[in-house]
């Protein structure tokens, strides 16, 4: 086990220097220059061969390459192109506020999926069933945009009982120290703050759950009920267990492999970003950013937020693998 | 000189007025500047305003977009300011200025006593400084970018602090928008005691002497400013002002329906009469301070050819545009420059809405059945173009009317503007947010030739015009404003005669507040100046 995990994380040398080199590759790449991006309308010859300059544009690529290599390696992503901000103070304080987002999103999508995907399964061909599964199919295709207004409209707008947008009220005083704000608001002890955070999570997380939700009731009722079909359930059925033991004490936990694995899966993706639904509740996560970045082309903050985004999947999916043994003791990694 | 002195004498008047009577400098009462004419009529609470997206710096010498520029305007001075009802400029750090016979030198007189919110005294000395930092990247304190530098201190080559009280700044050639230049957000003046302590994070903790200070900084949510009780000019009516980011359009108005926002921008067209309706809201519509255009390309085969640049401009149905996209509320163009900018020449004649006018030149010029060419549209909305894609579909079909049959193509804004940079489109959709509100600020950067090398052009339409060309220089040199109303004059008059552009529109200024918010009258530079705003109890 610990030289797997030596191991994998040994790959995630590689793994950082093909991002590196591909991020930087496609910024180059891209037409569109960012001190003209920058100076929009605006740009006039000087200004632009100015700029130009100041930000190294002008120095050969593989030049340009090899020094932020070096820089990287030595943990300094550079600045932002557009703010002069550090690109790690800006990760810093951007990622939480997405991490917060997924991990609300992610706890709704997997309790409520796993529930009902599970009740599916056992109640095949059931009214429950019927309805639980097209509602997912409709949660799967709704658009974001749309289902975040709505509630919007209905739960904040309507009966004012969420704000509208926004992580914190602005009159709430509340030391940031992780900018993760519930866990601000714990540390300092101040249940006004935490429970006004909560607030305004609510209707972005419900917003951002519903595909993944979909996604984890679909896969935990096919798995569940693939596994309700083996031999070894009809043993246990067969030694006078209740429906309900059954599933709890034998099928469930051989059917969530591939459950955790979609989990696993959507955890990434929201990780690099919920940029719907980050713009419609005025949520400032890491999505808005990477997008900002990327159409201001400010190359060191694109390529800083992508390697840490790359590496969190990496580690994501790294602790998945992981979990497959718990829960399949079949599988061993040595 | 008329023109300076309209200004100067006012000022000179109100100086001796104090030294006079300095018992007038009690009390609020005294008007500075055109901006106080009013006390407020309340002070304290919070005024909350959203725009749709946040600062991206809080240094006024390293921005360029508009949502820096509205949250770093009220935290900073400048050496003169736009009026409070227009652009044309008054005192503000200074208090009087003169210009040399030869218009190369320029003295600024700097008001005494003021400090900056770090308690540094403002002087001289922060004016060189601020102006030193952003002329040389290799000043220790050069702000990251500077992006306005090279354009509001065009022609200045050195500026010196002659004593305290006394700046000067040296001209290599008379140029008129100078002064204009001075009231720029670029030139507001820094703490040099902050820059220094802060170096490469004075973005961050921004120290001006405008009239609310910084507080805090939650990126892409709010920036928070408290009154500056010590402003100069009286402190601000309210206490606290917030600037929240809320990006999408209709959540941001329903923010200002829950009450938890006072002042929006950027409103959609469609929710104007929802606003209308709400009794408890107020939408503003007033002329803005740009123009929406399409270039031709007067190299390309057939725009060098004047006929067809005119049949594309009967072409056009500008109201019918404005009625679908703008809710009604722009301005059909008929000038490159808005109406709300002096000197516009409102004789010139429009290009009225003709098909048959259009297919008729186009005869003439040997299309009689007219020709197939490309309509190039920008895939970003912009203050100028409220829906890029639909107005681009738009003009197609108006086009084709006429029997010009363009196909549309796009590209992404960083591409797009390279590209039409190179000279690459036939036609393409582009516009102009006034900076300044000078017209020198459209109409020698737009269509002078100066400015048509390509890769390099600001002028789209690669429009090269001695005539023009001789004109604009002269109004750079002259002095006086009607002097030089009248040199733009004439150009307009070429300009549309050569018809390198189809005027499209110069889009409404908008925004939309609380009945409650008193005394807001949003500037034709669209700058939300808020320090004399007040919430009504």
């Amino acid at each position: 086990m610990g030289r797997y995990l030596g191991r994998r994380l040994l790959e995630l040398i590689p793994v950082f220097f093909g991002v590196l080199l591909v991020v930087f590759i496609i910024t180059r790449l891209t037409p569109g220059d960012p001190a003209v991006v920058m100076l929009g309308e605006k740009a006039t010859p000087e200004a632009v061969a100015r700029l130009r300059e100041v930000l190294g544009l002008n120095e050969p690529l593989p030049v340009q390459f090899l020094r932020y290599l070096g820089r990287t390696v030595q943990g300094d992503l550079g600045r932002s192109i557009q703010s002069n901000e550090r690109v790690l103070v800006e990760l810093i304080a951007r990622f939480p506020a997405t991490i917060e987002l997924t991990f609300a999103a992610m706890l709704i999508a997997s309790g409520v999926g796993i529930l009902t995907g599970v009740i599916a399964a056992a109640r095949q061909n059931s009214w429950f069933d019927g309805v639980s599964m097209i509602t997912a199919l409709f949660g799967f295709s709704m658009p974001i945009f749309w289902l975040g207004i709505m509630l919007i409209l209905l739960f904040a707008s309507y009966l004012g009982w969420f704000p509208i947008s926004g992580r914190l009220d602005y009159t709430i005083d509340l030391a940031r120290q992780t900018n993760l704000y519930f866990v601000d608001a714990l540390l300092a002890r101040n249940w006004a703050a935490a429970a006004n955070v909560l607030r305004h999570l609510v209707l972005p997380a419900v917003t951002l759950s519903t595909v993944p939700l979909a996604i984890i009731a679909r896969m935990t009722r096919s798995s569940l009920l693939e596994v309700l079909r083996q031999d070894y359930v009809r043993t246990a059925r067969a030694k006078g267990l209740t429906e309900g033991g059954v599933i709890a004490r034998h099928a469930l936990r051989n059917a969530f492999i591939p459950v955790i694995t979609v989990i696993g899966l959507n955890v990434g993706s929201l990780l690099g970003g919920a940029i719907l639904t980050e713009t419609i509740f005025a949520w400032p996560g890491i999505g808005r950013l990477v997008v900002d970045a990327i159409f201001a082309r400010d190359y060191p903050l694109v390529q800083g937020a992508v390697l840490v985004i790359a590496l969190l999947f990496v580690l994501v999916n790294l602790l998945v693998d992981l979990s497959y043994a718990y829960l399949d003791p079949r599988i061993r990694y040595g | 000189m008329r023109y300076r002195f309209r200004i100067l004498v006012p000022v000179l008047l109100l100086t001796a007025a104090l030294l006079i009577a300095p018992v007038n400098l009690q009390g609020a009462a005294m008007a500075r500047t055109s901006w106080d004419a009013k006390a407020c009529g309340a002070t304290g609470g919070t005024l909350v305003f959203a725009q749709a997206d946040d600062a991206v710096s809080l240094d006024p010498n390293d921005i360029e977009d508009g949502f820096s520029v509205n949250i770093d305007s009220n935290m900073f001075d400048t050496l003169v300011r736009f009026r409070a009802d227009g652009t044309q400029v008054e005192p503000s750090l200074a208090e009087s200025w003169s210009v040399s016979a030869d218009g190369k030198t320029w003295t600024f007189k700097l008001r005494a006593g003021v400090k900056f919110h770090d308690g540094t005294p403002f002087n001289a000395e922060a004016v060189k400084f601020t102006y030193d930092r952003q002329i040389n990247n290799k000043h220790p304190y050069f702000p990251g970018a500077a992006p306005y530098a090279s354009f509001s201190y065009q022609n200045v080559t050195k500026v010196d602090a002659v004593d305290a009280q006394t700046v000067r700044f040296n001209l290599s050639a008379p140029f008129a928008p100078f002064l204009t230049n001075m009231a720029m957000f670029s030139t507001a003046i820094v703490s040099p005691t902050a820059v220094k302590k802060y170096g490469k994070d004075f973005f961050k903790n921004p120290v001006g002497t405008g009239p609310f200070r910084f507080v805090e900084w939650v990126k892409k949510d709010h920036v928070t400013m408290a009154a500056n009780q010590d402003y100069w000019a009286g402190r601000p009516c309210v206490d606290r002002l917030i600037a929240r980011a809320i990006p999408d359009n209709t959540v941001r108005l329903l923010e200002l329906e829950n009450r938890s926002v006072h002042v929006i921008d950027q409103v959609n067209p469609p929710d104007y009469e929802r606003i209308r309706k709400n009794k408890d809201l107020v939408l503003f519509t007033g002329p803005g301070l740009n123009t929406g255009y399409i270039a031709l390309n007067v190299e390309k085969s057939p725009f060098n050819d004047v006929r067809i640049r005119r049949a594309v401009n009967y072409a056009v149905n500008k109201a019918a545009l404005i009625r679908a996209f703008y809710a009604g509320v722009g301005a059909p163009a008929k000038n490159p420059i808005p109406p709300t900018i002096w000197s516009y020449n409102d004789a010139v004649p429009a290009y009225e809405y003709s098909v048959e006018k259009a297919k008729q030149l186009l005869a003439e010029a040997g299309y009689p059945n007219g020709f197939s060419t490309e309509l190039w549209w920008p895939n970003r909305a912009r203050p100028y173009l409220t829906q890029p894609p639909k107005i681009a579909e738009a003009l197609q079909a108006q086009l084709a009317a006429a029997g010009i049959r363009a196909r549309l193509v796009t590209f992404e804004w960083g591409t797009y503007l390279e590209k039409i940079r190179n000279a690459e489109h036939s036609m393409a959709i582009i516009g102009w947010i006034g900076d300044n509100g000078d017209p020198d600020n459209f109409l020698y950067v737009l269509l002078d030739k100066d400015n048509a090398e390509k890769g390099k052009a600001n002028n789209y339409a690669f429009y090269k015009s001695e005539a023009v060309h001789s004109l604009l220089i002269k109004a750079q040199q002259v002095g006086e404003q009607s002097q030089r109303a009248a040199l733009y004059r004439q150009a307009q008059v070429i300009i549309h005669n050569d018809a390198p552009w189809v005027p499209l529109v110069h889009a409404a200024r908008v925004a939309a507040y609380r009945k409650a918010v008193q005394n807001y009258f949003p500037h034709p530079l669209e700058i939300r100046w808020l320090h004399r705003v007040w919430l009504a109890r």
